[in-house]
């Protein structure tokens, strides 16, 4: 990971935060990709699936992105969320284990590809109110806009993207602390 | 759902606007102030003879003790609040509280003869002072709980106390005004206390209520 590297994406964050989609989306496959290899290097042992983790992290750092100082660089605040949400993911499958805090090996973290499996995510999306859920399911797992989710159930833009929200941060809490 | 997919539902959002935590801080560091007068003024309210403290040395030094606590608490908790924020620095000043006490004590035993120094530290309402300290700042209390749980605290239990030691800060700097012991042999025994105790429950909170 280089000075480069931050440096893109915390102007991909900061132009995210503005309203802008295509450097969101930019910047979240980015730092999946970076999270993945993260989680992969720290979990040895079973139990855990490493995608979960990724999933868990990306929405805490979807709904947690007021807390980032746009003057500050954005990895570190990746990385502690990331081992944040590792730390807890052990925590709720009742494992113990010890993570280095203050470790140095997320700076060499490399990009790594996503494995396909049952997720809890998709579990969380399914415990949803209907509206919530199919809102969400049209957008991620169908692909539809923000336009096209509204078209399909005849309801407004505004209606879907506040289910859209209420959604997300229904599911993002369910993987808060227990 | 693909990691993929959910990308699609996040991006989606970002429309989606928060108050910067930064800001955030600071509106319920105002609510908190005015959540504590409320309190104060309808209790207790200012010793009667405030003007005429105000011009001793130990009275004024009560202040200085609280509002260094609860401004290196309030610096502390902002930091802890933030992912991979520093810690280092705002940690180093909540030692600052501790240690004017301290001082303060030592300047105390080495000027008032030994035989008053136990009248000087149980004073004359220590127990107003245990009940009050926690009632002002129990409201604070709340709204700094609920603002670790819009940050993202990564060691919920370590600032949910520093929550308790702000709060507590900020309801003696309070109490200070009505209270008639300026002893800092008083303030050391009873405000610890007191201020230790809205930062056990901080850290209750922290342990339970502080998720993300």
């Amino acid at each position: 990971m280089s000075g480069k590297d931050e440096a893109e994406l915390s102007r991909l964050m900061r132009a995210a935060i503005a309203g802008d989609e295509k450097a969101y989306a930019d910047f979240l496959h980015r730092i999946a990709a970076l999270i993945r290899g993260f989680v992969r290097r720290k979990i040895v042992q079973g139990g855990v699936d490493p995608e979960d983790v990724v999933q868990e992290t990306l929405l805490a750092i979807h709904v947690k992105r007021h807390t980032w100082r746009q003057d500050a660089p954005v990895l570190p605040w990746v990385y502690a969320i990331a081992r944040f949400k590792l730390i807890d993911a052990f925590r709720r499958r009742g494992r113990r284990i010890e993570i280095d805090v203050d470790d140095i090996a997320e700076t060499f973290a490399e990009p790594e590809t996503e494995t396909v499996s049952e997720r809890d995510v998709h579990r969380a999306l399914d415990t949803l109110p209907p509206a919530q859920r199919s809102v969400v399911s049209a957008i991620s797992v169908e692909g539809h806009s923000i336009g096209e989710t509204a078209a399909k159930f005849g309801i407004s833009e505004t209606a879907v993207r506040v289910s859209l929200h209420r959604g997300l941060a229904a599911i993002a809490k369910r993987f808060g602390r227990q | 759902m693909r990691t993929e997919d959910l990308i699609k539902a996040l991006d989606a959002d970002i429309s989606s606007k928060a108050m910067p935590l930064r800001s955030a801080w600071w509106l319920a560091a105002g609510m908190a102030v005015v959540v504590a007068a409320a309190v104060f003024w309808m209790t207790i309210g200012p010793r009667p003879d405030f003007m005429a403290a105000a011009h001793t040395m130990r009275f004024l030094a009560k202040f200085v003790f609280t509002i260094v606590l609860a401004a290196s608490a309030f610096a502390f908790i902002r930091v802890l609040s933030t992912p991979g924020a520093s810690t280092a620095r705002a940690l180093a000043w909540m030692a600052a509280a501790p240690l004017l006490v301290a001082v303060a004590v030592a300047l105390e035993l080495f000027m008032v003869p030994q035989a008053l120094w136990g009248t000087r530290m149980v004073g004359s309402n220590m127990m107003i002072c245990m009940g009050f300290i926690p009632l002002i700042g129990i409201g604070p209390l709340a709204i700094f709980l609920w603002m670790l749980r819009y940050g993202a605290p990564t060691r919920p239990v370590l600032a949910g106390t520093v929550a308790g030691l702000l709060a507590g800060g900020l309801a003696a700097t309070f109490y200070a005004a009505h209270c008639f012991d300026d002893s800092p042999l008083f303030v050391a025994t009873w405000y610890t206390i007191a201020i230790a105790a809205l930062a056990l429950l901080g850290a209750l909170g922290g342990r339970f209520f502080v998720r993300w």
